[in-house]
């Protein structure tokens, strides 16, 4: 794809209920040579005292970008957003915002907004006033101000609670107004600290579609730090996995789940059973491995980088594995096993299994529960069959 | 809650009478109608209204409300800038020589900053008087007040001041849109705490005042000696009252701001 072609297919995203999956995915401004990133992260290190927060790391954002950074606490994501909010100095590095240097801007003088976990919404306030001070800043003519109040407030469906003060709110409604403030200055960049954290499940589920949404509507930049990769997955055009102060991994995120480079990534997002082995035999897409708990397995990879005998790691996700109480004739790759626990979670269930005798390694497999049955096929210490296809496996380096 | 024995509230009575009786003693005899202090003779307000005539002891409370005022402000502004340094600026090379010194003068006796005031303004030949008293009434209450903020600020959430910094404020439009409205109830509480100390203090008035600048403590100190008179007693129960009325104000304000921040 062409760089006119980004652009042009960039708008339609508004009308992304129409036709989902496909215009979404026409949306690759990273793999576009042609497209100007928004935000450049050029070799930028962060230490505090001895520990090193955020590591030789590079990173480029696309304007339009619905951008999720995941991490577990204590991974350097926050520092990351917080040099890009301008609260944070890199020791080393730069921050490029559409090509200008900003890393020794202010974050006053920073076009980049931020909502904050804990919204920090200021007590003393009223909720139009909160959504008036970034505008006041500015020295705006107070019609001016009043009118942009007013679309914000509407915008994020909260009309006729500007003179509510902070403490009289809900935690969703809170949620809002932190957003409404925080879209105000119509930032080219904004930056959303954990924002579902404060927010019970069902609102949270509903409140990531809004936001997604509304940055199509608006057509703005969005980067998103969270450690709840559902919220990641669910949000992200693309999404990077940071550990350690490094980005692991960056893509969709079906390609980050699908496709994991590492053991860390693989493991981090969703679950996954990892199998340790040796590669057997390479031959054209096919990898043979030979492993210690379910013997040959075999998987279609792009394995020109494999070798017979090298060590490597299978992952086979819960929900790719099939199980059945009679052996699979026709499967290539199998093991036997006895269930030793069940997690009935409503919509599917987690079976674990062990395979490879009491001192073997469970594995888990998720069984989808299709049909309203009080009946279930696999009790306790069933004696079962795991199955899986080629495609299954995954490849992950040692 | 708790019931209290009999011997329980025995010993709280006998504290506090302890405490209160000699103040409200006084109190009660500002009322006297007789001349002779011991002796009660009715009640009267008569010397409520002899205190009003008595120009030389007016002269001294308007001084000393004067002082209190200025020395409060200059006190509170400076208080709140030390306990902001103290608080925001981490480790910073020197700070625990600096949190000693602002808050040595609590410790201090107060003969000894009277003294070494003295010796201050005698060898930098400064002609004693309002602003002599003025300048030692701040110094040493300075150190309340950083007190009094800085256990405000400590609780304070900073991401309201990145906040602000972040929606384009400035860091000093930041301080007056955001934090000074979020902490001044503690601001105002140390103001009042350093204007009735200012009020009430003696010793430090008399070492680093001069001719012309009597406190109203210093006034009624100086009648004692002549012989308590039931004026005298008339005076120090209005200046309770004041100093109650400040310090009761003072205790609501930060009581509210630790509701309002919980």
């Amino acid at each position: 794809m062409n760089a006119r072609d980004a652009g042009a297919l960039a708008p339609l995203r508004a009308k992304r209920k129409a036709s989902p999956g496909s215009v979404r995915r026409a949306f690759q401004p990273w793999n576009d040579p042609a497209a100007e990133p928004l935000v450049v992260f050029r070799n930028v290190t962060k230490r505090f005292d001895t520990v090193t927060a955020v590591d030789d790391l590079s990173l480029a954002l696309y304007p339009r970008e619905f951008f999720a950074l995941l991490g577990a606490s204590g991974c350097g994501k926050t520092t990351l957003m917080r040099m890009l909010a301008g609260f944070e100095q890199p020791d080393a590095g730069e921050i490029l915002l559409d090509g200008v240097d900003i890393t020794a801007v202010p974050p006053h003088r920073r076009p980049i907004n931020m909502m904050f976990q804990s919204y920090a919404l200021f007590p003393h306030l009223s909720v139009g006033d909160n959504i008036a001070y970034g505008l006041r800043r500015e020295g705006l003519p107070r019609q001016e101000i009043t009118r942009r109040v007013a679309e914000m407030l509407a915008l994020v469906k909260l009309d006729g609670l500007e003179k509510r003060r902070a403490d009289q709110l809900s935690g969703g409604q809170r949620q809002r107004v932190a957003l409404a403030r925080s879209l105000a200055k119509r930032p080219k960049l904004l930056l959303l600290d954990e924002p579902m954290a404060a927010l019970d499940r069902k609102l949270r589920e509903s409140t990531q579609f809004e936001l997604m949404d509304l940055q199509s509507e608006l057509g703005l930049t969005f980067m998103v730090v969270t450690h709840d990769q559902d919220e990641a997955m669910t949000m992200a055009d693309r999404m990077a996995v940071m550990n350690h102060g490094r980005l692991v991994q960056i893509g969709p995120p079906d390609e980050i789940y699908e496709a994991p480079t590492s053991r860390y990534v693989a493991e981090f997002v969703g679950d996954i059973n990892i199998l340790e082995g040796r590669v057997a035999s390479v031959t054209g897409e096919i990898v043979r491995v030979e492993t210690a708990i379910a013997g040959a397995v075999e998987l279609d990879e792009e394995a020109a980088s494999l070798a017979a005998g090298e060590t490597i790691f299978v992952g086979l996700r819960p929900e790719k594995i099939t199980l059945s109480h009679d052996e699979p004739v026709q499967a290539v790759n199998k093991v036997a096993g006895e269930i030793w626990d069940i997690g009935y979670l409503g919509d599917f269930t987690m079976v674990q299994v062990m395979v490879g005798g009491d001192d073997g390694q469970l594995l888990k497999v998720a069984l989808a529960n299709r049909t309203r049955r009080i009946e279930r096929p696999f009790a306790w210490e069933d004696r079962v069959w795991l199955s899986w296809d080629v495609e299954a496996g995954l490849v992950l380096p040692p | 809650m708790k019931r209290l024995g009999p011997g329980l509230i025995m010993a709280l009575v006998a504290g506090f009478a302890f405490l209160y009786l000699p103040i409200l003693a006084l109190i009660a005899y500002s009322f006297n109608a007789s001349r002779l202090v011991t002796v009660w003779g009715g009640f009267s307000t008569h010397w409520y209204g002899a205190l009003m005539a008595n120009q030389p002891l007016l002269d001294a409370a308007w001084l000393s409300i004067r002082l209190a005022f200025v020395s409060a402000s200059v006190a509170t502004a400076l208080g709140t800038l030390a306990a902001l340094a103290l608080v925001r600026y981490g480790a910073f090379r020197g700070r625990t020589l600096f949190a000693g010194m602002v808050l040595a003068p609590l410790l201090m006796p107060e003969v000894i900053t009277g003294l070494s005031l003295l010796l201050l303004f005698v060898s930098a030949q400064v002609e004693r008087g309002f602003w002599t008293v003025t300048i030692a009434h701040a110094t040493f209450s300075l150190g309340f007040a950083c007190i009094v903020v800085q256990s405000r600020l400590a609780g304070f959430d900073r991401s309201l001041e990145e906040a602000a910094r972040d929606l384009g404020a400035t860091p000093i439009v930041t301080f007056w849109t955001v934090t000074l409205p979020l902490i001044w109830p503690a601001v105002a509480a140390a103001w009042m705490l350093a204007f009735t100390l200012s009020l009430d203090d003696l010793v430090i008035a008399s070492f680093t005042t001069g001719p012309g600048a009597t406190t109203l403590p210093m006034r009624l100190y100086s009648a004692v000696r002549l012989g308590v008179s039931p004026e005298i007693n008339a005076a120090c129960t209005i200046m309770i009252g004041a100093v109650a009325l400040v310090v009761i104000a003072a205790s609501l304000l930060l009581k509210r701001d630790q509701l309002a921040s919980a």
